[in-house]
C-alpha cells in the first residue's frame, strides 16, 4: 500500500513538473533570475525558523545559521547565473563551409532529483537551484531523517511567485522511490546526491531504458565553495547546434 | 484523343553516361590483418578470421582478425601502460603527434577514399569528397586543442581520464574513428577502439599510419571482431571511457553494462529526423535538401532526413518536383564517380530495410521506387519514399537506416512541431521556410541536437554533433566534444 501510494505520489509530481516545463523553460532568462532572487528572499525572511528547525534535527545553533546563511547565498549566486551561464556554455562555430552555425544550451526537461540526506534545508537548495535556473523542472526527494525545512521550504517556494509545478517536493524513502525515479519514461534526468553503491547502479541500471542522462554527485562537499558553480547547471542542459546558409553570391565582401 | 496522362521522365537512356570509374590500383591491401596492439600488428589469440566483403561485388576483400576477451585485456594493458608517458607530455607535444596523422591522412587520402568505397559500399564521390577530407580535418582541428584545453572550461583544471573504449558503426568507418581518437589524443588519453565487422579496413589502414607516424606504441590500439569483441572492451575494468556511436538498442545495452562502474559514457544513437518543408520554402532547394537528407550515404546515415514533413498547400507540387529528382538519382557501381547512391553496406542490411518496406505497404502507405536500373550482384536498394504515411506507422517511428522516406502533411506549425517531436529520438531536424522568425520559431522547438535550417546533413569539426532523449548523450565536434574526454 506504501509502495502504491509513494508511487501515486511520485507520478503526479511527474505530472506536474512536466506540464509546467514548457512556460518555465520559455520564460526570459532574466525573469527566472529575478524568481531564483526572490526565493533567496523569501528564505532569508524565514531564517529564524529554518534555524530553530535545523536545531530541533539535532543541528548545534552556530552550524544550523551558516547552513541557512549558505543556502540563501547559493540561491543568490544561481539567481545571478540564470541570464549568463548560455554566454558561457554557448559558441559560434567557425565551420569551413558557407554557413552560419551556434551552438547554445537548452534544458533537459523534468529532472529527478534524490537530494542529499544529511542536511535539511542545503541538500535541497544545492539541488534544486541549478535544476532551475537553467530552465527545468523538477521532482525532488527531500532527506528522509530530517525533512523538516523541506515542508517549510515548499511554503517558501509557493509564495515566491515560482511557477506551481516547476519543483515538487517529496518525502520519503529513497529506497523505496528511486525506482520511480530511474524508471520513468518522462523523466529526462535523474541527480543523485547520496552514496548507497546499490542505488546508484539500480538508477543507471534504470536509466537505460529510455536513456536518461544520470549525475551522480555522492563526492561534493555541500558546504565548500565547489558545490555551487555554472557546470552544475551545464551538466543538465542539452547543447543544441543549428545550421543556416550565408548566401555568398555576388562579388561584394566585408572589404569595401 | 490524347489523355491527359502525366508525363513520366525516364533518365535511364538519355542519361546514359559512359561509366567513369576511379582508379583502385594504386591502394595497397593485405590479404590478411591482424590487430593493431602496442604499435604492430600481432596474431589474435583466437587464432580466429571473419572475411570483409565488398558489398557492391559481394566478393571477399580480406581476412580480419577476431578479438577476443585475451585479446582486449592485451589492448588494454597496452593502453594502459602507455598512458602515463602520453598524459604527462606537454599538450604541444601531443598536438605535434596528432597534426603528422592529420598530414598523413590528407597525403593518402586517394588511398582512404577507395578502401573506403569498396569495404562499405558509399559512393566514391562521397568518400573522397567528405568521409576522407573530414576524417582528417577533425584530426587538424583537435591537434591544435591539445595545448589549449585550460582554455576550453573556465575556472576547471581538465585532466585525461585514461582509457577511451570506443566502438564505432559502419555507417562512416573512417570518419567515426576520427571523431572518437582526435579528442580522445588531445586531450591525453590513450585509446582501444573496434570498428564494426562489416567495415574494418579502413581503420586498419589508419592503424598502418598511426604506426608511421611515430605515435608513441600503445598510445592508439585497434582490434577488430564483433559484438562480443564491442561487449569484452564494454566490461573491461581497466577501461575508464566508453564512448559509443551505433544502435539505439545496443546503447541501452551498453548504458546498462556500466551501471555498477565508474566508466565515463557518451552514447550517439539512432534516429528518425523530421525535415519540414514550409509553403514559402525555397522549393527546388528544399527538394534538394530531401535528397540528400535521405539519400546521402544511402540513407545509413542516423542523423538522415528519414520523416519528411510537407504544408499541405504545397505537398502535391514538392512530391512531384520530389519524384522526378529521384529519378535522375544514379543508382550503382560504387566505385564509379557519377554514383549518387551505391551499395546497402551488408545483404543484412538490405534484409532489414526490405522488411521495412513491406511493413510499410502492409501498414497501407502508398510506396513509390525510381525507376532506375539496380546491378544484379551486390546489395542495392532503389530510392524509396511511402506517401500518406501517419504518425503511428512503423515506418515512421522506427529507424530504418536506408534509402527509405516516409511523407506526412501538415497544415500548422503548432501541428508539425508536435508531430515532429513525438517520437523517441532526437538527434536531428531539419526546417525549410524563407521566413526567419518561422525558422527560430522552430529550431528553438524542436527537441533534436542538430537543426539544419535551409540546408542539410551538413558537418564540420568545430560543429558539436550529439542528440536528445533516446539518440544520445553527449556532444562530438568543437569544443564541447573535449568535454567527453576529459575528467573536470
Amino acid at each position: 500500500m506504501g509502495n502504491f501510494q509513494e508511487q501515486n505520489q511520485e507520478r503526479n509530481a511527474e505530472v506536474a513538473a512536466r506540464s509546467a516545463f514548457g512556460g518555465w523553460s520559455s520564460r526570459a532568462a532574466f525573469n527566472r533570475g529575478q524568481i531564483l532572487y526572490r526565493i533567496a528572499e523569501m528564505l532569508e525572511g524565514r531564517k529564524d525558523q529554518f534555524v530553530a528547525e535545523l536545531v530541533l534535527q539535532g543541528s548545534t545553533s552556530v552550524a544550523a545559521k551558516t547552513e541557512v546563511e549558505l543556502s540563501i547565498d547559493r540561491m543568490v549566486y544561481y539567481s545571478g547565473w540564470c541570464d549568463k551561464f548560455q554566454q558561457v556554455f554557448s559558441a559560434v562555430n567557425p565551420v569551413a563551409s558557407s554557413h552560419f552555425n551556434f551552438s547554445v544550451p537548452e534544458p533537459m526537461g523534468v529532472v529527478a532529483i534524490i537530494a542529499d540526506e544529511n542536511t535539511s534545508l542545503l541538500g535541497l537548495v544545492t539541488a534544486i537551484a541549478p535544476a532551475i535556473a537553467g530552465g527545468n523542472t523538477c521532482v525532488v526527494l527531500a532527506s528522509e531523517s530530517k525533512p523538516l525545512c523541506a515542508v517549510t521550504f515548499a511554503e517558501v517556494l509557493n509564495t515566491s511567485d515560482l511557477p506551481g509545478g516547476v519543483v515538487n517536493i517529496l518525502t520519503g524513502s529513497s529506497a523505496e522511490l528511486h525506482p520511480y525515479f530511474s524508471n520513468h519514461m518522462d523523466v529526462n534526468a535523474v541527480v543523485y546526491y547520496r552514496n548507497d553503491k546499490a542505488e546508484i547502479k539500480a538508477i543507471k541500471e534504470n536509466a537505460s531504458l529510455n536513456v536518461k542522462r544520470v549525475f551522480i554527485y555522492n563526492k561534493i562537499s555541500l558546504l565548500s565553495e565547489q558545490s555551487q558553480t555554472p557546470y552544475y547547471i551545464s551538466d543538465l542542459q542539452e547543447i543544441k547546434t543549428t545550421w543556416h546558409p550565408i548566401e555568398n553570391i555576388g562579388a561584394a565582401k566585408s572589404g569595401y | 484523343m490524347s489523355t491527359t496522362k502525366e508525363p513520366k521522365l525516364n533518365f535511364n537512356s538519355a542519361w546514359d553516361l559512359a561509366p567513369a570509374p576511379e582508379d583502385t590500383k594504386h591502394i595497397s591491401l593485405k590479404k590478411q590483418y591482424d590487430l593493431f596492439i602496442n604499435g604492430e600488428f600481432v596474431k589474435p589469440n583466437s587464432k580466429k578470421y571473419f572475411a570483409t566483403y565488398n558489398p557492391a561485388t559481394e566478393e571477399k576483400i580480406a581476412d580480419v582478425a577476431e578479438a577476443d576477451e585475451k585479446d582486449v585485456d592485451k589492448a588494454v594493458k597496452a593502453a594502459r601502460s602507455a598512458f602515463g608517458k602520453w598524459s604527462k607530455l606537454t599538450g604541444k607535444e601531443r598536438g605535434k603527434y596528432i597534426y603528422r596523422i592529420a598530414r598523413l591522412m590528407q597525403e593518402r587520402a586517394r588511398e582512404f577514399a577507395v578502401i573506403e568505397t569498396m569495404d562499405g559500399g558509399k559512393s566514391i564521390r562521397e568518400s573522397r569528397d567528405i568521409d576522407v577530407p573530414l576524417a582528417a580535418n577533425h584530426f587538424f582541428y583537435y591537434a591544435g586543442w591539445a595545448d589549449k584545453l585550460e582554455y576550453a572550461f573556465p575556472n576547471k583544471n581538465p585532466k585525461p581520464l585514461g582509457i577511451a573504449g570506443q566502438i564505432i558503426p559502419w555507417n562512416f568507418p573512417l570518419l567515426m574513428a576520427a571523431w572518437k581518437i582526435a579528442p580522445a589524443l588531445a586531450a591525453g588519453n590513450t585509446v582501444v577502439l573496434k570498428p564494426a565487422e562489416t567495415t574494418p579496413l579502413t581503420a586498419l589502414k589508419l592503424a598502418e599510419l598511426i604506426r608511421d607516424s611515430g605515435l608513441p606504441n600503445g598510445v592508439v590500439n585497434i582490434i577488430t571482431g564483433a559484438g562480443k569483441t564491442g561487449a569484452a572492451i564494454v566490461n573491461h575494468p581497466d577501461i575508464n571511457k566508453i564512448a559509443f556511436t551505433g544502435s539505439t538498442d545496443v546503447g541501452k545495452l551498453i548504458q546498462r553494462s556500466v551501471s555498477g562502474t565508474d566508466k565515463k559514457l557518451t552514447l550517439e544513437l539512432g534516429g528518425k529526423a523530421a525535415n519540414i518543408i514550409f509553403d514559402d520554402a525555397p522549393l527546388d532547394q528544399a527538394v534538394e535538401g530531401i535528397i540528400n537528407g535521405i539519400f546521402f550515404n544511402q540513407g545509413h546515415v542516423c542523423c538522415a532526413g528519414s520523416r519528411l514533413f510537407v504544408q499541405e498547400s504545397v505537398a502535391d507540387l514538392v512530391i512531384r518536383k520530389l519524384k522526378d529528382r529521384m529519378q535522375t538519382l544514379r543508382v550503382g557501381d560504387p566505385m564509379d564517380k557519377n554514383t549518387d547512391i551505391g551499395a546497402i553496406n551488408s545483404k543484412e542490411q538490405l534484409g532489414k530495410i526490405n522488411d521495412y518496406i513491406k511493413i510499410g505497404k502492409d501498414e497501407g502507405a502508398e510506396m513509390y521506387q525510381s525507376t532506375c536500373v539496380i546491378p544484379k550482384k551486390g546489395y542495392f536498394c532503389r530510392p524509396t519514399i511511402f506517401l500518406n504515411a501517419t504518425q503511428s506507422h512503423r515506418i515512421v517511428q522506427e529507424e530504418i537506416f536506408g534509402p527509405v522516406l516516409t511523407i506526412q502533411t501538415f497544415r500548422t506549425i503548432e501541428e508539425v512541431i508536435e508531430k515532429a517531436n513525438n517520437i523517441p529520438y532526437g538527434l536531428s531536424a531539419g526546417v525549410w521556410t524563407d521566413k526567419g522568425s518561422k525558422i527560430f520559431n522552430l529550431t528553438t522547438k524542436l527537441k533534436a541536437g542538430v537543426i539544419w535550417a535551409n540546408t542539410y546533413n551538413k558537418f564540420d569539426p568545430t560543429s558539436p554533433f550529439g542528440g536528445y532523449k533516446e539518440s544520445g548523450f553527449g556532444r562530438e565536434g568543437g569544443l564541447h566534444g573535449l568535454s567527453a574526454y576529459l575528467d573536470m
